[in-house]
């Protein structure tokens, strides 16, 4: 078991050790940074001062190191927009970009369960095929014009709600500023997280309608039947647990997709999250913040699948015979 | 009678509280917000528009392009290399400091310190302090701009930045990357006063109770600044009624604003002339002026203003927009197929050739599709021309690195004189001197040269005029570059706030005098 957790750990490193090196090296192609923080009129030979003074100029394999070394004391570097510590400015943008993922996912499972649930139970009824039909819509079309068709019917022209913005926000514990207290906030959050919900949606009514399909055809279902069960009680407690399960090994993937594209639904509505930071960073060429959330992101997927494939291990046996052969 | 005046003095006390307790909040949205509260950190639109809301010029341009006295209420010339400058008295600084003349050396000398400003303040010698409200300012030559170069003066509060912070570092610093005072904090003579400070998130200014403008009509008590990137998302905030002010407003929405009876439309004419330079180094082509000539005469620079500028813009023939010193009337747009097909003819070129072009599609309005609708126009006269665009981080190195036979720029005069044009754009490059740093079509015209640095000391101002006519009518006649179009600045605002006074050729609102209903 042990040497199993070693292995499953220096694999990580390795894997962190890969990602930091094609965000290093990719930072390189995005742009010049001191481009940005300089005025257009600048000479040159100022501009050169200013690479001097960043180690710009080093070569590659020493501003490597010297990031890495950096890096392992948790030190990712200063941002050049924020002018403060990149992790700071990236802990800081993570509530936002949180909040709106777990409002997304209860959005989520209040409307794909139920829905997915009855269009597998009566699939030639109308409200199935409106729901598939529009589902099959839903994928198609992109997530800022969902966002901005949003935006113009409920902010422009209704008027019932904020077109931007994170409103109202109270801090708590300290450093984490939420939106979950206010009114304003909730009212703020409601466009954005639809949004968001409306790539997933389509997805998940579809597996669990698939997936409940397959069950109801099942022995033991037929079985349930034949025993008299009342229907509610086949549906919901025998055919849908079992429909869950891949439902949820699904979801835990999708969960690292809706957070890349919290980047796009955070761009149109001006929200200040993570998402939002990182185009930000990429159109300011602000290398080193950028760097540093492909490494903070990277260090949360890898923490999680170690963790996820060590609890594997714990759990199932085989995985760690297979892998010490 | 006594009764009568009771009554009167009440209510006017009754009505001068109620204006009082009255608070206008304006909500503005901007494309970008300052990047730092220090204004001599970064020469850019943003920060100079920043700084007319929390400091104040010695001088500021009126709409009309002449100056208004600000910090400084009267200046004279004493001799060809000097200019003295009366300070008003009684200016406070938000830190509660009286404003004198040690301030403005103060803020003067900073400039050095500063990558950006140094530069822009080379051709200047000194700044004396003559008693506590006078000074003068000295150039090392004569200099005809150099009251233009006063209205990027905004005293900052010197007795509040020295010292050493908490870290060691000397307050008056200006740093780059990093923390430092001036970045955090502020103290200016301006109408506003720094309350909360959000790095590109959120941006809040308080009303200064003592402001030394008592004139003013201004009666914003509050400004909340946050800035939405996105073209469709600030447009629809406005709309919505969730701010109360934008700009820019994206030129496909201006129909929109304008048939919404809730928000206004303002634009003003803006002083930044966009260019397609011709490196005649890398084609010989384009060494022959006819083949020029013929380009110009085959890009129908009326029309992209039409169609996708949809009219928020000026079509141009020369480098200065209207209003500019250099501008001549009789210089018109020349769009006319025909004859550029016949220069290309005379030119040996009927069969034309084949060239390259890099733009940015990010930098300018419009920059992208002004770039591809230039594509099909020259290829009617057989030139096939290979673009490609980039965003404004990569475009400036490829820029510089003259990597493309054709390459868009687009310019503003930092002086708001048109000598500037011609200093960067057009003079022959020199790595010595930094003239003609932008030219990257390498037009070379030693007369040009002679006429620019000419300008550049004439203190007559109608002989200075001539001079940058006649050097609008040699570019004009050399085909040095393709001109297109001046820029409008655009904004959108809810019925009551009333723009139309407080915008500019500059594109500084100034938000201190802005009335709002």
């Amino acid at each position: 078991m042990l040497a199993f957790i070693t292995r499953r750990i220096i694999q990580s490193i390795l894997v962190m050790l890969v990602i930091s090196l094609v965000g290093f090296s990719i930072q390189h192609q995005i742009g010049d940074p001191v481009r940005d923080l300089v005025g257009e009129r600048v000479t040159p030979a100022e501009r050169e001062v200013i690479r001097d003074k960043l180690g710009l100029n080093d070569p590659f394999y020493i501003q490597y190191f010297r990031f890495v070394a950096k890096a392992c004391r948790g030190d990712l570097g200063l941002s050049f927009f924020y002018k403060k510590p990149a992790m700071d400015v990236i802990l800081s943008k993570a509530p936002a970009t949180i909040e709106l993922v777990i409002v997304t996912s209860v959005i989520l499972i209040l409307v794909s369960i139920p829905i997915g649930i009855y269009s597998a139970i009566y699939p030639k009824s109308w409200v199935s095929r409106i729901a598939i039909a529009a589902s099959t819509i839903g994928v198609a079309v992109p997530v800022f014009l969902t966002a901005i068709a949003l935006i113009y019917l409920f902010s422009v022209e209704l008027n019932w709600l904020p077109s931007y913005g994170r409103g109202e926000t109270v801090t708590v514990w300290g450093f984490w500023e939420t939106g979950f207290l206010t009114v304003d906030g909730w009212l703020h959050l409601l466009l954005p997280a639809v949004s968001l919900s409306s790539i997933m949606l389509p997805l998940f009514i579809r597996l669990i309608r698939a997936e409940m399909m397959e069950v109801l055809e099942t022995d033991y279902i037929k079985y349930a039947w034949a025993k008299g069960l009342e229907r509610k009680r086949v549906w919901l407690v025998h055919a849908f647990k079992n429909t869950l399960l891949p439902v949820i090994t699904v979801f835990g993937v999708q969960l690292g997709i809706m957070f890349a594209f919290t980047i796009l639904t955070e761009t149109v509505f001006q929200w200040q999250g993570m998402g939002f930071m990182f185009l930000e960073a990429v159109e300011r060429s602000d290398t080193s913040l950028l760097v540093a959330y492909l490494v903070f992101v990277g260090v949360i997927f890898v923490v999680v699948n170690t963790l996820v494939d060590i609890l594997y291990g714990v759990v199932n046996p085989m995985v760690r015979i297979a892998g010490t052969k | 009678m006594k009764k009568l005046v009771t009554i009167f003095m009440a209510s006017m006390l009754v009505l001068g509280l109620a204006g009082f307790a009255q608070s206008k909040v304006l909500k503005v949205a901007l494309d970008a917000g300052p990047v730092s509260q220090d204004p001599q950190v970064q020469l850019s639109g943003g920060m100079l528009q920043y700084s007319h809301w929390v400091f104040d010029p010695l001088v500021r341009y009126r709409q009309d392009m002449t100056f208004e006295p600000r910090l400084a209420v009267k200046w004279e010339r004493i001799n060809d290399l000097t200019m003295r400058f009366h300070l008003r008295k009684g200016v406070k600084f938000h830190s509660g400091n009286p404003f004198t003349a040690a301030d403005v050396k103060f803020t003067f000398e900073r400039f050095y310190k500063s990558q950006d400003f140094k530069g822009l303040f080379e051709p200047f010698e000194s700044c004396t302090v003559v008693d506590d409200h006078t000074v003068d300012i000295k150039t090392k030559k004569p200099y005809a701009l150099l009251i233009n170069m006063a209205t990027y003066i905004f005293p900052m509060d010197h007795k509040f930045y020295s010292g050493t912070d908490d870290t060691g570092q000397p307050k008056d610093a200006v740093v780059k990357i990093g923390p430092s005072f001036a970045l955090k904090n502020e103290s200016g003579t301006g109408r506003f006063r720094v309350v909360e400070w959000e790095q590109g998130a959120r941006y809040v200014f308080e009303r200064f109770a003592d402001h030394w403008d008592k004139d003013s009509p201004g009666n914003v008590s509050k400004i909340i600044i946050t800035p939405i990137k996105e073209d469709a998302t600030r447009v629809a905030a406005l709309l919505s009624g969730d701010v109360d002010f934008i700009s820019p407003v994206p030129p496909q929405d201006f129909g929109r604003i304008e048939k919404d009876p809730k928000v206004n439309l303002f634009t003003y004419s803006g002083g930044r002339i966009i260019t397609i330079q011709m490196n005649q180094q890398r084609r010989p082509e384009f060494r022959d002026v006819r083949v020029r000539q013929a380009m110009v005469h085959a890009v129908n620079n009326v029309g992209i203003v039409e169609k996708i500028m949809k009219g928020t813009a000026t079509a141009a023939a020369q480098q200065s927009p209207k209003g500019y010193m250099g501008h001549k009337e009789s210089l018109k747009p020349r769009f006319d197929l025909n004859k550029a097909k016949a220069l290309m003819k005379e030119a040996g070129l009927e069969k034309g050739f084949e060239c390259t072009m890099i733009a940015p599609n990010n930098r300018y309005v419009n920059d992208e599709k002004i770039a591809e609708a230039v594509v099909p126009m020259l290829a009617r006269i057989n030139i096939k021309v290979s673009l490609k665009t980039m965003p404004k981080a990569q475009y400036w190195d490829e820029f510089d690195a003259r990597v493309a036979d054709l390459q868009l720029i687009g310019w503003h005069s930092d002086t708001e004189d048109s000598g500037n044009f011609s200093e960067f754009l057009m003079m022959c490059p020199n790595k010595e001197t930094g003239y003609g740093q932008y030219n990257s079509g390498n037009y070379c015209n030693p007369k040009i040269d002679e006429l620019t640095m000419a300008a550049q000391v004439e203190t007559d101002l109608k002989k200075r005029k001539d001079i940058l006519q006649e050097i609008e009518q040699i570019l004009y006649d050399d085909a040095a570059f393709i001109p297109f179009h001046w820029q409008n600045h655009s904004y959108g605002a809810r019925k009551g706030v009333e723009v139309a006074p407080i915008i500019n050729t500059m594109n500084f609102p100034y938000l201190g005098d802005l009335v709002v209903k």
